[in-house]
């Protein structure tokens, strides 16, 4: 900061920023693109004056000074434009001059993020490293007392089922009485966690569903893949590929006109209808699409003019109550499909889940529950509700397993986990986790946006601005000029690459466990974890 | 690693015949525990087919308080053998009390009631008395039902039974299932000592069932009062097959259709993939995941032997008309039964399940790709 400048109470300097930029002089060949390619303009040209002083040995001579001017890189210190750490500078930077660095140190910007009163918004997640699942040791293993399995070898049936399962005596009596019974389907139990069209670019989405497509046909793994609240593009909905979708229908209900259209020309049924009631990265908030992305594509599939902000509310303003939900929304979309569909309601992970739970249990329809952890992470949501609001996914999910193995009623409505897994990086082991905590299936996001296409986001504040569709590798933006850096053919070659280390990084804790049979749903005498509480609030094994 | 013996046979045999081929195979166990079921009686007891024989372990006290309680419930004494110790205690064998089984005349009213309300009751009693007992330590109880004997001890097989004296005509029986180890996994405790009893089903399994505790689970919320205990992760492979049965309605084909479900290819081409389907869809949380070789008993005297889907477990199943002994290897085989033909030996793999019928004229194996009966 210049010395004539005014300071005001948010003037800050570079020191203040938590990611602050280290440019090299001598490396910089002052090409320009780091500036350009910057999403949120932190990097300038600068204009630079240097004085020399060149004195003589013994001063022989009288000392002199001479000026020059040189070019070079300014971090901007306003708010507005702090660096976001996300790295862009580095990635085109010719000559590897100019980076981004954390500096944990400098917390001034955060009490400087809500100028003109409009409190933070941001996309991402909690920023906050710390996991319980990362803590979470698989220790019962069998050597001597029963044979450790070969992961490479053996064969593995690693399977779940989504959709309302009868019980064995009603199950075979409605067979033989050639009875309807619910739809379930039997599908790979690590599932792509709900991403709109809209919150995500075109690129990215038709990368996943190409990929999620390959995974199903070329490789026999039946993965399943969320939409989010933003409908579907209408070939899509009219496409055989509409099997692998799980339909997502929330409070704002964008979409499902043009679902509703497509209803009498769809030649599959989709795997699954999810109504969202919440989610864990902004529990107790609707869906947001910023103005930003709302462009003529998006506007035209969710039915809405282009360029306004689409805040969904909070709930489905059509029910009041969680017996209106079940009832309405559940039997609603059952009937559309004719009773061959499975529907399952969404929810945050909150310390009412198993009251929601217990709801679901008692109806006939209810396909299972999927609850979202704190952990989750959004595209657009205020900062306090990313950082604050939420419940952790480990006991959310191990109180409702439990209430569901008192109730009798643990085969029958299967529980999908989300919220964190593999936030830092462990997806298998954090699924396995909560698989035997009681989780029928997991739902992944973030780790799928981050491996699959690249997001820079890390639990470090680092980029989060999917909300204002910048995104600096085109994952979550809606200009052309910015998704069309990601290939969706190369994301879905990510994504099959991600899925498939996942199956194998899977096999290779079943294996030891000695399980290979079926997938070690509530396996929870498998689990031990350093943290005593933990383990007594989880009921599994404390271990140190 | 656990050793199981069992016999089938037409004519009452001594157990002895059946600890003395555990005894041949103690190489492979640690004779840490012995535990026996008898059914079909060829005693004195064979003349009171329909009286419920109760068989424990009582302290004197719990004797009075097993006298009260049955006469409470209008059950009165028909027959007692008691199992008079004839050596001297062997080393780790607890000095327990009295080794006991005991027929019952039943009360008229039970008379009158159904075949399943009586087996009901049966349960409800044994289940009560276990509990009962387990508060004061003085009552320990294996079975309750009719034609039934069952005696379980710690210490090694032989010894303990030339200790308890169970080569006498009162115990021969045309189906035994023996086993010579205690549990290893979980905590010392007789309850944990194979075979496992409920409503006339008996298995006893050796390896270890890693998926005990989700099956466990979900058995003790069907709201059966039978469904309890698990001391053993082994014994919810007695309560599966009794689930199977009485639950489901299906018969012993169906059991390993339960345990160990076809995989979708397999299931594929089978005639009966619907039921097949319907089966692992329900019953997915009873899917076992080895390594096991389960032997068990029907209440109708059927025998059988089945293995885990990845077959990590021996085990063998031979004999000639007449008799025929599962095994969980071929020494002890030979021991019980040397005059069969051994080539005849059936060892059943991953798809299979052995099935001597009480009538002891063959071994007959039903392989899953089969067809099967229709359920009733």
């Amino acid at each position: 900061m210049q010395s004539t400048a005014v300071i005001t109470p948010s003037t800050l300097s570079v020191v203040d920023l938590p990611w602050q930029v280290e440019w090299n002089k001598d490396t910089c060949t002052l090409c320009g693109r780091c500036t350009s390619v910057c999403p949120v303009s932190a990097i300038e040209l600068g204009v630079f004056r240097k004085r020399s002083v060149e004195a003589t040995i013994a001063l022989q001579k009288k000392p002199t000074n001479s000026y020059s001017i040189y070019y070079g890189i300014r971090q901007r210190t306003d708010p507005a434009y702090r660096c976001i750490g996300c790295g862009m500078c580095n990635m085109v930077c010719p000559n590897n001059a100019i980076a981004p660095r954390l500096r944990p140190e400098a917390t001034t910007l955060k009490f400087h993020n809500n100028r003109g009163g409009a409190a933070r918004t941001r996309g991402g997640r909690r920023n906050d490293t710390g996991s319980l699942l990362d803590q979470i040791k698989f220790i019962r293993i069998s050597m001597l007392t029963d044979p450790a399995l070969d992961a490479g070898r053996h064969e593995f049936e690693l399977r779940t089922l989504l959709g309302r399962v009868l019980p064995p005596e009603d199950g075979l009596a409605a067979l033989a009485d050639n009875a309807w019974v619910p739809a379930v389907r039997e599908i790979y139990p690590l599932m792509i966690g709900s991403m709109s069209f809209g919150a995500l670019s075109p690129n990215m989405w038709e990368g996943l569903v190409m990929g999620v497509s390959y995974l199903n046909e070329e490789l026999g793994m039946p993965v399943r893949m969320c939409t989010g609240e933003g409908g579907c593009p209408p070939r899509l909905l009219r496409s055989r590929f509409l099997k692998y979708m799980v339909l997502q229908i929330a409070s704002g209900y964008f979409g499902w006109d043009e679902i509703i259209k497509a209803l009498p020309d769809m030649k599959e049924d989709p795997c699954a209808i999810e109504i969202k009631y919440g989610q864990g990265a902004k529990p107790g908030d609707g869906g947001l699409l910023m103005w930003y992305k709302v462009n003529k594509l998006i506007a035209a599939i969710r039915g809405v003019p282009q360029g306004v902000s689409l805040p969904s509310p909070p709930t489905h303003q059509t029910q009041y109550s969680i017996e209106e939900s079940v009832a309405k929304m559940i039997q609603s979309m059952s009937m559309a499909w004719g009773f061959r569909v499975p529907v399952y309601p969404k929810i945050s992970g909150t310390t009412t889940s198993t009251a929601v739970l217990n709801n679901l249990v008692r109806n006939p329809y209810a396909a299972g529950l999927a609850i979202d952890g704190e952990d989750g992470g959004t595209g657009a949501a205020y900062n306090v509700s990313m950082n604050h609001m939420g419940h952790p996914i480990a006991t959310n999910l191990r109180d409702c397993y439990e209430n569901l193995c008192i109730a009798g009623k643990q085969n029958e409505i299967p529980l999908i986990a989300g919220g964190g897994i593999g936030k830092n990086g462990n997806l298998a082991a954090n699924a396995a986790a909560l698989i035997m905590l009681g989780a029928s299936a997991v739902q992944s996001g973030k780790y799928i946006m981050q491996a699959a296409a690249g997001c820079l986001g890390s639990e470090h504040d680092r980029c989060n601005v999917c909300n204002i569709g910048v995104c600096p590798k085109g994952i979550t933006s809606q200009d052309p000029r910015l998704y069309r850096r990601l290939d969706p053919e190369l994301v879905a070659e990510r994504l099959v690459d991600v899925f498939l280390s996942f199956d194998t990084e899977l096999r290779k804790i079943v294996a030891p466990l000695g399980r290979s049979t079926s997938l070690p749903v509530g396996m929870s005498d498998a689990l031990g974890i350093g943290d005593y509480h933990a383990a007594n609030r989880l009921k599994i094994k404390y271990v140190v | 690693m656990c050793r199981l013996f069992a016999l089938s046979s037409r004519d009452p045999v001594s157990p002895m015949r059946a600890i003395e081929a555990l005894n041949v195979m103690k190489e492979g166990h640690d004779g840490s525990g012995v535990g026996l079921f008898l059914h079909d009686l060829g005693g004195p007891f064979a003349e009171t087919k329909d009286a419920p024989i109760l068989s424990g372990i009582f302290t004197e006290d719990g004797l009075k308080r097993l006298d009260a309680f049955m006469d409470e419930r209008g059950f009165v004494t028909k027959a007692t053998l008691v199992l008079d110790p004839r050596t001297k205690t062997p080393e780790g064998t607890p000095i327990r009390g009295v080794y006991m089984a005991r027929a019952y005349e039943i009360p008229a009213d039970l008379k009158a009631a159904s075949k399943a309300e009586r087996e009901l009751t049966y349960m409800a009693i044994r289940v009560a008395l276990r509990l009962t007992g387990e508060e004061r330590d003085d009552i320990r109880v294996f079975s309750f039902w009719p034609d039934t004997i069952m005696v379980k001890e710690v210490g090694d097989p032989l010894t303990v039974a030339e200790y308890l004296g169970l080569d006498r005509p009162e115990l021969f029986a045309r189906r035994i299932l023996a086993q010579g180890r205690q549990n290893t996994n979980y905590a010392i405790n007789l309850y944990a000592c194979h075979p496992f009893f409920l409503q006339g089903v008996c298995t006893m399994t050796n390896g270890e069932n890693t998926a005990f505790i989700p099956i466990k689970e979900y058995l003790l919320s069907r709201g059966f009062a039978g469904y309890m205990g698990y001391q053993s992760d082994s014994e919810v492979f007695a309560h599966i097959m009794h689930f199977t049965l009485s639950r489901l309605g299906l018969g012993i084909e169906y059991y390993k259709h339960v345990i160990t479900p076809l995989s979708d290819t397999e299931m594929e081409g089978h005639p009966d993939r619907a039921l097949l389907g319907r089966i692992k869809q329900t019953c997915r949380k009873l899917i076992i995941d080895g390594p096991n070789c389960v032997i068990g008993c029907l209440p109708e005297g059927t025998m059988f032997m089945v293995q885990d889907r990845k077959k990590l477990r021996p085990g063998v199943v031979g004999g000639h008309d007449g008799i025929f002994a599962f095994s969980s290897e071929i020494c002890g085989l030979d021991a019980a039964i040397p005059d069969r033909d051994p080539r005849a030996d059936v060892q059943p793999m991953h798809l299979d399940t052995a099935i001597v019928r009480p009538e002891c004229q063959e071994v007959t194996l039903c392989n899953q790709l089969q067809s099967l009966p229709r359920p009733h």
